[in-house]
């Protein structure tokens, strides 16, 4: 397969990790934001490879993971209304509310869907008339065009019966916020390739310059996060904090125009508790006032409700700010695993600790433990 | 509609995890964790018997001096048609591949249909067309059956049930537990093709593409192995649950380890690329024309040549080996590393981004 083959490619990757590897002096600390690095990088065992000279920190860019508790609670809520039709994507299903998942109300009757694209939640909207049909809308930069796309199909064929339960969130303010916290122990961050394919990296140059950090747009393949990690090397030892990109073959500095357009006409930034990190200021994406009519918060708003306590024994704020590794957790693997998670970062097929159950643990008596 | 509070969740300091599901749920169907525990936990304790506690794709029993297969499947593939099959074909495939598991030669099969209320009756005929068509061309007869019909909204369109015999000829003991370190493990070709195909077209999900399932009667391939005098240890069909959930079963009863080399496993390109897209694994999609065998390393060569002398069985590997240690799968990468290859924990569910 094109793309990927090569960029799986063993002996290329190897040499990539040798010529990293002689050039640091010291092991760094890089964090890769993205959920899909960190299973790239467990899958492949990039660690171990990597382990001499770079220390790999795993990010907070799991769109499951950093939803907010109430806006769970607030989409079990709604698919248990008699006449709603809640449609999201897989992932979110599984994830604990504070009242359980939204397989579990799917279980009890409620009329819940798994789709691919929010295009399927409009189609959904026009084959049942009667139904009011919700998309619960979570995700980074990445999937908010194609919402924004489906929001601006919706009002061209005058849906009355769909809206969007908005839960995006944006990246640049989070690595600010993991950078500048207290015990900040990053060095250099992997920047998410395909936020960055939306997105661009213009709005990452005034986080490296001011908070003095390198930051290089990286793809998802074994090759893409090694050649990363190595751009990002070479700046720490010769002391730069630039922002660089790795994954040319999809990102431009300026991003996506019509994405970019796309996704300001429908949606505003917004302050937004991120689950497990609390208020990212400029954190969120929330709809427009001109697009209220299709704006679940404001459709329902009865469902607001006061944040949730989290679970006290889930640590998924630590693991997201990359100062926790998740088998460090004490109840990683045992009262914690993917059948039976406290938080989401065990569920979601981008959640750190799910990484770290999928390819490391996860033997038949559920014990931590390494493999060799 | 008032905002219902769970009164354990108010009496509860802190936020409870989430309870153990006390309804089914999907992932109970998936043939992963889920499943494996539903059946230990709430349906085994009730019929326990040594065929049961065998963990076969069928049971084999001894009667009047001849040893008899006998299995059965139920079907509820939505939609009814696939690209490459559809549910009356599957259904006589699925249940002739589990008699063909227990090293059997099919005799006979029955077959049950639950219709809905509305279904159109040509659709009943269509159903019936490829039963028979399926049935047919494996030499098979179908000599019972029966037919039930549900209210509008309590059924799928269209449930199928086949069960099926078979006479196991002397000499030949498919077991899980006879699997032993230094085992090869084969497939007979692409894995998950089947999964793909009906992806594909479920609704919410389509998206385009040339894949179409595998399914097939496996039955030529079982006998092209003993034709061949391979000693095979043990068969299984890779269906729901895929490669993976079949190795997982056999590790446990076998209580060894398997090794599969990442690159050996063969997907087709497009399966892969569809994997890529939706983010996920091939080794967990469905088969419905394939075998995965196990076999003594000295036979591995005779057993593969068997088997690519077969038009079903054409693109046959070796993906891997049992080895002595603990009841696990474990990858090899092909980058060299060694990674474990857990359950999915329920249904194979698309990703966000």
């Amino acid at each position: 397969m094109r793309f990927v083959d090569e960029y799986r490619e063993p002996d290329a990757v190897l040499r990539a990790v040798d010529v990293l590897t002689r050039r640091a002096t010291r092991r760094w600390r890089i964090m890769e934001v993205c959920g899909g690095q960190t299973h790239a990088i467990l899958a492949h065992g990039l660690d171990a490879l990597l382990a001499d000279a770079v220390e790999l920190l795993h990010g907070p860019g799991c769109p499951v993971c950093v939803t907010p508790l109430e806006t769970l609670d607030r989409a079990l809520a709604l698919a248990e209304r008699p006449d709603v039709t809640l449609a999201s994507f897989g992932d979110m299903l599984r994830v604990p509310g504070s009242r359980g998942d939204l397989f579990g109300a799917r279980a009890r009757g409620a009329d819940v869907r798994v789709v691919y694209s929010p295009l399927d939640a409009v189609a959904l909207a026009e084959r049942l008339p009667e139904r009011r049909v919700v998309f619960l809308a979570v995700g980074f930069e990445t999937t908010v065009p194609a919402v924004a796309g489906a929001l601006r199909v919706a009002r061209a064929r005058h849906l009355a019966n769909f809206s969007v339960l908005a839960a995006h969130v944006r990246v640049p303010p989070a690595l600010e916020a993991i950078r500048s916290a207290p015990d900040a122990r990053v060095d250099a961050f992997l920047a998410a390739g395909h936020v960055c394919t939306v997105m661009g990296t213009e709005e990452y140059e005034p986080i490296a310059r001011r908070l003095r950090v390198p930051i290089v747009a990286t793809g998802f393949e074994p090759l893409d996060v090694v050649q990363g990690a190595a751009l990002a090397v070479a700046q720490l030892e010769r002391g730069e904090a630039r922002v660089e990109i790795q994954y040319r073959r999809a990102v431009r500095p300026e991003g996506n125009p019509a994405a970019r357009a796309l996704v300001r006409e429908v949606f505003e930034v917004v302050d937004r508790p991120w689950r497990g990190i609390g208020i990212v200021p400029s954190g969120g994406l929330a709809l427009r006032e001109a697009w209220a009519a299709f704006d679940a918060e404001r459709l329902f708003p009865e469902l607001a409700g006061e944040a949730p306590p989290e679970p006290p024994e889930c640590r998924a704020g630590d693991v997201l700010r990359g100062a926790l590794r998740p088998p460090e957790c004490p109840a990683f693997g045992t009262r914690c695993t993917p059948e039976r998670p406290l938080g989401a970062p065990m569920v979601s097929s981008e959640g750190a600790c799910a990484a770290y159950f999928r390819y490391r643990v996860a033997d038949a008596a559920g014990a931590a433990e390494g493999i060799a | 509609m008032t905002r219902k509070l769970d009164p354990a969740a108010l009496a509860s300091p802190s936020c409870p995890a989430p309870a153990t599901p006390e309804r089914v749920i999907l992932s109970h169907g998936a043939g992963a964790g889920a499943s494996a525990r539903l059946l230990a936990e709430r349906i085994f304790p009730h019929l326990d018997n040594p065929w049961l506690a065998a963990r076969h794709d069928g049971a084999v029993l001894e009667a009047g001096g001849a040893r008899l297969a006998f299995t059965t499947d139920t079907f509820v593939v939505h939609p009814l048609e696939f690209p490459g099959g559809d549910i009356g074909s599957l259904a006589v495939h699925g249940t002739l591949n589990d008699l063909a598991m227990c090293g059997a030669r099919p005799i006979a099969l029955s077959c049950a249909l639950v219709l809905e209320e509305g279904l159109p009756l040509e659709a009943v005929e269509r159903v019936a067309r490829a039963i028979g068509a399926a049935a047919r061309a494996a030499g098979v007869p179908v000599v019972t059956g029966d037919t039930k019909v549900v209210e509008r909204g309590k059924g799928d369109g269209l449930f199928v049930n086949t069960a099926g015999i078979g006479l196991v000829p002397a000499g030949r003991e498919l077991r899980p537990d006879r699997v032993r370190p230094g085992d090869a493990v084969l497939v007979s070709g692409p894995i998950g093709c089947h999964g793909a195909a009906v992806l594909s077209v479920r609704e919410g999900l389509a998206f385009e593409t040339e894949i179409e399932s595998d399914s097939a009667c496996v039955a030529p391939l079982v006998e092209a192995l003993f034709d061949a005098g391979v000693a095979v240890s043990c068969l299984r069909d890779p269906t729901r649950g895929g490669l993976g959930a079949a190795l997982h079963e056999i590790a446990s009863a076998a209580g060894a380890e398997i090794e599969i080399e990442e690159a050996a496993v063969p997907v087709a390109g497009p399966v892969r690329a569809a994997c890529e897209l939706l983010g996920l694994d091939p080794l967990f999609l469905a088969s419905e024309g394939r075998l995965v065998a196990f076999v003594p390393e000295a036979h591995a060569a005779a057993a593969l040549a068997a088997l690519r002398g077969h038009a079903l069985g054409r693109d046959a590997v070796r993906v891997g080996r049992v080895r002595e240690g603990r009841p696990r799968v474990v990858v090899r990468t092909a980058l060299g590393a060694r990674r474990l290859l857990p359950l999915p924990a329920g249904e194979p569910l698309p990703r966000i981004c």
